[in-house]
């Protein structure tokens, strides 16, 4: 069973003015076939803590363990979709799509096939072979996350996927991403400063403190699948968006 | 599933360069034609009303007619000419762009050999032609080294500031990809170059040809270099204005000719 666990990570940066903890004993786990959302104020570290679990950074200690086997500091274990979309410009949406493949050496041709049977469910069909430039900003990140399907890995790391995008789009895309969602069988960690979209996708939450980012609260999401933007008048949806708000607003 | 209704499309297609009708063309090249014209008028007029002797200043006219009459030499020379700029240019193209690669690539050798790679561009290259012409002779390699020395500085530092300005959320995620050294440079960071390193070809081009011009100076038998030190020495004033006139109109052929090749090579540049 896939499982994502961090144990006890600490991580500070050099500045002029010395140190700066960045990451403070932060633990977490997230269990096979969970979404899982992490929220925290700007600067919290957010995107520092994905950098460590994609392993692009090296903790200052503590580990990463993916089904109880320490991957710290390992790339390419798990599928990453950053903040922006990071569409290469001359490449299609097709080739954007399988490049994880390109670049770890698999069957491309099938990769490809895949993609193009995909294009439909991602709302791209009939743009696999246009480029980036001619996307919306909401058909780019869902390419960005076609792409991120297509990395083939159980776990997969959604870095504020629909943060650069207006509100509108926004629901649209975590309305089509629930949806979807039960269908694809991964395990998803997410950061967000949105308390709905956290609320809205995850199963469970844990809300960061500012920087030293620690786990000021961890929840559970006990809102029925399979889950619908009209949950945001629920009372139950409005309590726990009060708990999460209060937490953060205080830090504690 | 998708909410956004997304009429397929043709594959996709370069972006068509926007056709002038000839309203906005006149508008577009109308005043600098017109300028031009009345400059060349009173060049003409003001050589005419104070008799300027030819060997001084020639007439447009005169200057045109020499154009006309001397056309069969002037091709031997520029082809001369092209002979040197063509291989000197390639070299500097080749040249620099592996060193501003392996620049790139190691922080080490940029500290070491960055430096040195800026004063060769303050020593003036009219000292160095002849030595280079005293060292390799009288053949085809001083002349094309003296081009290759004049052009190939603007390919190395673009092409190391386009390695270096590659997109860092691109770079990050092939590198979560587990994307090698070699990897990155070919998928991303090449590519990403590209429209640096042609701003440094479009730059080099443009001194490409004087540079063969003034080697051809030094040292040679044919060429528009060849032909202007000997006009000079014969006092033939408007033959020097025609080999200038030919060398600006090679110059500014080969610029757009990159120009062009750019357009074809960095097709997503300007699609957004």
């Amino acid at each position: 069973m896939p499982t994502l666990e961090l144990r006890s990570i600490n991580k500070s940066f050099a500045t002029p003015a010395g140190p700066v903890p960045v990451l403070d004993r932060l633990s977490m786990q997230v269990a096979a076939g969970e979404f899982v959302a992490v929220i925290g104020p700007s600067g919290s570290g957010k995107t520092t803590l994905f950098n460590i679990i994609a392993g692009l950074e090296h903790p200052d200690a503590g580990a990463v363990l993916i089904d109880g086997v320490a991957v710290t500091g390992r790339r390419g274990q798990v599928a990453y979709m950053p903040q922006r979309d990071a569409l290469l410009p001359w490449l299609s949406v097709i080739e954007n799509a399988v490049l994880a493949t390109v670049v770890q050496g698999g069957d491309v041709a099938a990769a490809r096939r895949e993609a193009r049977s995909l294009l439909a469910d991602f709302g791209l069909q009939g743009w696999g072979d246009a480029r980036p430039a001619l996307l919306s900003g909401g058909m780019r990140q869902r390419a960005a996350f076609l792409r991120t399907v297509l990395w083939h890995r159980p776990i997969m790391l959604l870095d504020e996927p629909f943060g650069a995008l207006d509100a509108l789009t926004r629901a649209q895309l975590q309305q089509w991403l629930l949806a979807l969602w039960d269908r694809l069988d991964r395990t998803v960690l997410l950061v967000t400063h949105d308390i709905d979209e956290a609320i809205i996708l995850a199963d469970r939450i844990y809300v960061l403190t500012p920087r030293p980012a620690r786990i000021a609260l961890e929840v559970r999401v006990a809102l029925p699948r399979p889950r619908s933007y009209t949950l945001v008048t629920d009372p139950a949806f409005a309590r726990l968006k009060r708990q999460l708000q209060q937490v953060l607003m205080n830090g504690e | 599933m998708s909410e956004e209704v997304s009429a397929p499309i043709p594959a996709a297609s370069p972006t068509t360069p926007v056709r002038l009708g000839w309203r906005a063309s006149l508008a577009e090249y109308g005043p600098p034609a017109l300028l031009v014209l009345g400059l060349l008028l009173l060049w003409e007029g003001l050589v005419w009303y104070w008799a300027v002797p030819a060997w001084l200043l020639p007439s447009p006219s005169r200057i045109i007619a020499t154009l006309v009459t001397s056309l069969p030499v002037l091709v031997e020379h520029t082809l001369a000419t092209l002979t040197v700029t063509i291989p000197g240019f390639g070299l500097a193209l080749v040249a620099g762009f592996g060193l501003g690669v392996a620049l790139d690539a190691s922080p080490l050798l940029r500290r070491a050999v960055y430096p040195l790679l800026v004063t060769s561009q303050t020593v003036p290259i009219v000292a160095i032609a002849p030595l280079l012409v005293v060292g390799f002779g009288f053949g085809l390699l001083p002349k094309v080294l003296v081009v290759a020395l004049i052009t190939f500085f603007p390919i190395v530092v673009n092409t190391i500031d386009g390695l270096q300005g590659a997109d860092r959320d691109q770079r990050r995620l092939l590198e979560a990809m587990g994307a090698n050294y070699w990897q990155l440079l070919r998928l991303l960071r090449l590519r990403a170059a590209l429209p640096a390193i042609f701003t440094g070809i479009k730059v080099s081009i443009t001194y490409s040809v004087i540079g063969a011009v003034l080697a051809e100076w030094i040292g040679a038998s044919a060429g528009l270099g060849v032909y202007i030190a000997r006009s000079l020495r014969a006092f033939r004033t408007d033959q020097v204005f025609v080999a200038a006139l030919v060398t600006s109109l090679l110059t500014i052929a080969l610029f757009t000719l990159v120009s062009l090749l750019e357009r074809w090579v960095v097709f997503w540049k300007g699609e957004r």
